[in-house]
């Protein structure tokens, strides 16, 4: 039998209750499950839990999940590649590297709302950015299978720095670096969020404004410059806007898997392809996704807890599975 | 003969040092329907990309409506000349109305929704190419020729004046080619569409349009009426070989038949 979608603008109304549901209940939940009573009692205790820690570890991942979530959308847009991650060009793999040379270094540093090893990934990040950036445009134009190419070898030759280092690193660093990448959202107050929002808010102003853009890019660049898409200026945009935004979320939370691969594609399967609608469902249900994986992290084997980045596969995984085979069509040819 | 709508001066194109256009001269009239013929690797292509600026040219000049393709912006030369890419095929996860509303891109703002005008825009499109009862099929979905009607729909929703369009009836089966020829035939009388058409078929040249230019290593080899292109020393000329000649039973219009060794 086949699964009966609902109507796109129904869908969208589903996601925006759900994500209201999720980001009231979720912080609820825990090692120990805080009643709402507690919500606005007297400081410390369960208030303290909720307000200082859940919440705010709630909102990270919800921030996350959706610019991880959009950022894969507006990859797999670009290149016309169902397997475009938020991490293709290179970005997870230069925040691993500032990650790794912080720890391999030994350093101990803080900034205001800001930890230092969040400081070299977000370096590591924007140089990544810029050496893909760079090399894209010794070519003419911005080429997309240059910029493709480009990313990828920087992303293959950063992981192998990695891996240089944690070779020449004792357990100790070695087990920090091996845990960072496994992507894990442990904060404590706000400051993460905040860190990320600015860029995951502009980036996300951005897409919305060039949903129709995306659209076109989709169909190919001819078809998109024939019809008025300035295709090298818009894929630029793009480019530092999400790369950004992903530099950004990688930096505070690690580099998390599938959310940013496969949250596009389910959408694509429940509401269709126009980033009009795309994007914001992409959004939200990347948001949903992320805290709920996250909750099951920290709840599945509390009191300790789990890295979300092995979550986020292994639920998102045998989920989009199903999906992909109740549809009666393939996901790159809809309805 | 008025102001061409489409006014090529001395182009010259070169792509990774090699020479792909030389000197091309050409005025399309307003309102005629002309194709482009020449053999594989003559330019054809490269010239259409040169008019919605997917190639820059080395030397010359190009003119829409007597002004300056230069001085036109991206979405304001989209407004007067729509493209039809070669059909590739393979698949897209759009429906056939969000790809036809795709064409309305010129008019959009960031963050906008369809207008009226917009929406008329795309029925319309819809309703002339026959493709209404297909608006809500996927691309992917489509045969070759529904799928090429659907891609004249969206170029024909961008309302512009002009029409290119790369081999619009290669690859379809002979009901589908007469379509689609019909399709444009109609689009040219009824809707005033100005159409530059490449093709390979000498024989749907002569049928469908008034006048022909054929490019032969670059260069122009001929521009005129399509009547007088059907000469055996002229596609000789083009092709570099004989053509015998017979006589359309309906129409009297010569048709040419390669003479193959």
């Amino acid at each position: 039998m086949k699964t009966r979608i609902p109507r796109k603008s129904t869908c969208l109304i589903i996601l925006l209750i759900a994500t209201i549901g999720v980001l009231i209940v979720t912080p609820l939940l825990g090692m120990k499950t805080i009643p709402l009573s507690a919500l606005f009692g007297p400081e410390g205790g369960d208030s303290d839990i909720f307000w200082k820690i859940r919440l705010p570890r709630v909102i990270t991942s919800f921030i996350a999940g959706a610019g991880l979530a959009v950022s894969g959308m507006v990859f797999q847009a670009i290149f016309r590649n169902l397997l475009a991650t938020p991490f293709t060009l290179g970005v997870a793999s230069g925040a691993s590297l500032g990650a790794a040379v912080y720890v391999r270094l030994g350093l101990a540093f803080s900034l205001p709302g800001l930890s230092g090893i969040s400081v070299f990934a977000f370096a590591g990040a924007v140089l990544s950015i810029a050496i893909v950036y760079g090399l894209t445009r010794i070519r003419q134009g911005l080429s997309t299978s240059t910029m493709l190419l480009a990313g990828v070898a920087i992303s293959f030759f950063f992981s192998s720095l990695i891996l240089f280092i944690q070779y020449m690193s004792n357990f100790i660093h070695s087990f920090r670096i091996v845990r960072w990448l496994m992507g894990t959202i442990k904060v404590v107050g706000f400051d993460s969020a905040v860190t990320m929002a600015p860029f995951v808010l502009t980036g996300g102003v951005i897409v919305f404004a060039l949903s129709h853009e995306l659209n076109l890019l989709m169909m190919g660049e001819e078809i998109s410059t024939s019809r008025g898409v300035n295709v090298n200026k818009t894929k630029a945009i793009l480019f530092f806007a999400v790369s950004l935004m992903v530099g950004s979320i990688v930096a505070v939370c690690g580099p998390i898997g599938f959310v940013g691969m496969m949250a596009p594609h389910i959408c694509r399967l429940i509401i269709g392809a126009d980033h009009r609608k795309l994007a914001p469902a992409t959004i939200l249900f990347g948001g949903i996704f992320l805290t709920v994986a996250d909750t099951v992290a920290r709840t599945l084997i509390a009191p300790a807890e789990m890295p979300v980045g092995v979550i986020t596969a292994l639920i998102g995984g045998p989920f989009f599975i199903w999906l992909l085979m109740s549809r009666s069509s393939s996901i790159w040819d809809m309805r | 003969m008025g102001n061409p709508l489409i006014d090529i001066q001395h182009l010259s194109l070169s792509l990774g040092g090699k020479a792909i256009l030389q000197n091309i001269s050409l005025a399309v009239p307003r309102g005629d329907m002309v194709s482009l013929i020449g053999p594989n690797g003559a330019g054809k292509t490269s010239l259409l990309k040169c008019l919605i600026r997917i190639y820059t040219p080395a030397e010359g000049d190009i003119k829409i409506d007597g002004q300056s393709l230069q001085g036109y912006g991206s979405k304001a030369l989209a407004r007067r000349i729509s493209y039809v890419p070669q059909e590739e095929g393979g698949s897209s996860p759009f429906t056939v109305r969000e790809y036809v509303s795709m064409g309305r891109y010129p008019y959009f703002h960031p963050f906008s929704s369809s207008s009226a005008a917009d929406k008329e825009a795309i029925r319309s499109a819809l309703a002339i190419t026959g493709m209404s009862a297909f608006a809500d099929r996927s691309l992917g979905t489509l045969s070759g020729g529904e799928r090429q009607k659907a891609s004249i729909a969206a170029a024909l929703a961008q309302g512009a004046e002009m029409m290119l369009l790369d081999e619009p009836s290669a690859f379809l089966d002979p009901r589908n080619q007469a379509d689609i020829l019909a399709l444009l035939s109609r689009i040219n009388h009824e809707q005033g569409v100005t159409i530059l058409s490449v093709t390979h078929d000498i024989n749907t040249a002569a049928i469908t349009s008034r006048h022909a230019a054929a490019l032969v290593e670059g260069k122009l080899a001929y521009w005129g009426g399509t009547d007088e292109l059907m000469e055996n020393d002229i596609l000789k000329k083009i092709y570099g070989i004989s053509f015998l000649f017979a006589s359309h039973p309906k129409t009297g219009v010569k048709l040419v038949i390669p003479d193959a060794p």
